[in-house]
């Protein structure tokens, strides 16, 4: 693995909560309110960033939408190159996802693979009414047909690059980096 | 890891690992669709030379709720009648793409044999009177699922030590996690070096009142003629797990068999399905167990 470094921070803490604040609203109107709606997270941050959308939106439209989890991760296609065995973690989703309508949560979109994933984990779990993607970063690079539905930021970045997303819960600061990797 | 040959040979991180892992296992055969994709295009073979229904079936259910594909080896319909050995076996088996193959087999270390040359994963389905490790992470995990927790647990496994190689996986693995195993029994089954490892209480009553957890082990009736018990219902007076037993236990003592009981002998029929008993939840832990365990060989990239 090459080292990575730090070359330009693209959010700052304000940032992201501007960022989420715009996502909610943007999540509320599209379904015309989110008495039908289930956060899903992708882990592992994807589920901080749903539960504050839960959050958010509790505050617009006075409830606040169920928090699931996803571990995506027995659905990878790319596992027997991911080294070994990652942790699998436990799925968790309060209610039926039949029927409802679930918007997926993740930190990144990319190649879209992890997108493709969560749907596979998803439909296993039942039928929903409607599936939306939400991302806070959107770098580009797709190499399947999935686009999302709700995006904090577009952030141009070439394939040498990584997209870091700190968050609070996890690591104690809100920022989004841009890392390069080193030869 | 690239085989389970037993649980002497795994680390505490091992097996908290796989104990770990089976939880996410166990949401997937709870729900409706009782399948995920992890293992598609992998093939496991089951290769039993000893009769079995749970263990067998328990590891190609595993097998295809990863979406794996199986082939089973029963010896009574195979090569092995022609006179077959274990390694041309195995190397059918691998010329056939079989990436991990389940064996069960009357002699000790057959699975060991078996990992000393082969590509293919090696599980041990249990093997003589040596180990059954499957059967004692999944004694683990139904533990830690009723107690939260092994370490400083007191476990008693009550039986036929000897001949047992549930008791045998048990006990190393319930010791490296922390656990106080007592083993209890018959004198004539239970091996000296098994103080190395357990508190040994030949006065049964006396470690039941002690014990959190109590693992009744099968009295092994095909293994019992060299006149080690006395008759049947001399061993179920003096050793069986009775209602009137369990009533001087504590109240929350956990009861495990590994089946397939003897009712009767080793444990009455009212305690194998008493509130304390979760010898019926045993038996979906394994699937669950076994599905983690292929996860561990056979998910990641190869070492």
């Amino acid at each position: 693995m090459s080292e990575l470094k730090r070359k330009a921070q693209v959010m700052d803490a304000e940032g992201v909560r501007r960022a989420l604040a715009r996502l909610a609203h943007e999540i509320v109107e599209k379904n015309q309110g989110a008495a039908e709606v289930i956060l899903v997270g992708i882990r592992r941050r994807g589920i901080p960033l749903a539960q504050r959308l839960s959050k958010l939106i509790g505050s617009i439209e006075g409830t606040e939408p169920p928090v699931g989890e996803l571990d995506i991760t027995l659905y990878r296609d790319d596992l027997s190159t991911l080294g070994p065995n990652p942790i699998v973690h436990r799925t968790y989703i309060p209610k039926p996802v039949t029927d409802a309508t679930v918007v997926l949560v993740d930190d990144v979109i990319y190649t879209g693979r992890t997108t493709r994933a969560a749907m596979d984990a998803l439909f296993d779990l039942g039928r929903p009414r409607a599936v939306q993607l939400c991302v806070l970063i959107d770098r580009g690079h797709r190499e399947l047909p999935i686009r999302p539905d709700f995006v904090g930021k577009n952030v141009p970045t070439s394939k040498k690059e990584v997209i870091e997303v700190h968050l609070e819960e996890i690591d104690g600061e809100d920022a989004v980096y841009i890392m390069e990797k080193q030869e | 890891m690239k085989h389970l040959l037993g649980t002497k040979d795994l680390t505490k991180e091992e097996i908290l690992t796989i104990l770990d892992m089976a939880a996410p296992m166990k949401d997937i055969i709870l729900r409706e669709i009782k399948k995920v994709p992890t293992l598609r295009g992998k093939i496991i073979a089951t290769l039993f030379y000893e009769p079995s229904t749970r263990t067998k079936n328990s590891f190609e259910l595993a097998a295809k709720f990863m979406s794996a594909d199986t082939v089973s080896i029963s010896v009574a319909t195979s090569a092995v009648q022609k006179g077959e050995s274990l390694r041309d076996t195995v190397y059918t088996l691998e010329a056939m793409g079989v990436d991990a193959i389940v064996i069960r087999h009357s002699r000790n270390g057959a699975p060991h044999y078996l990992a000393s040359f082969s590509k293919a994963s090696i599980v041990n389905g249990g093997d003589g009177q040596n180990e059954h490790p499957s059967q004692a992470l999944l004694d683990l995990f139904t533990i830690r699922e009723h107690k939260g927790r092994i370490e400083g647990l007191k476990v008693l496994i009550l039986g036929d030590i000897m001949h047992s190689r549930v008791a045998k996986s048990n006990i190393y693995a319930l010791s490296k996690l922390g656990a106080e195993v007592i083993v209890s029994g018959p004198p004539t089954l239970i091996p000296e070096h098994v103080k190395e490892y357990a508190e040994v209480c030949y006065d049964v009553d006396a470690a039941i009142r002690k014990a959190d957890v109590v693992n009744v082990l099968r009295l092994q009736l095909e293994r019992q003629q060299a006149g080690l018990i006395t008759s049947l219902q001399d061993y179920h007076a003096t050793y069986g797990l009775t209602k009137e037993r369990v009533a001087k236990g504590k109240d929350d003592l956990l009861i495990l068999h590994p089946g397939p009981m003897n009712r009767g002998i080793e444990i009455d029929e009212e305690v194998a399905y008493s509130r304390q008993s979760v010898i019926q939840e045993q038996v979906s832990n394994g699937v669950a167990v076994r599905m983690a365990i292929y996860y561990l060989l056979l998910g990641g990239a190869q070492a």
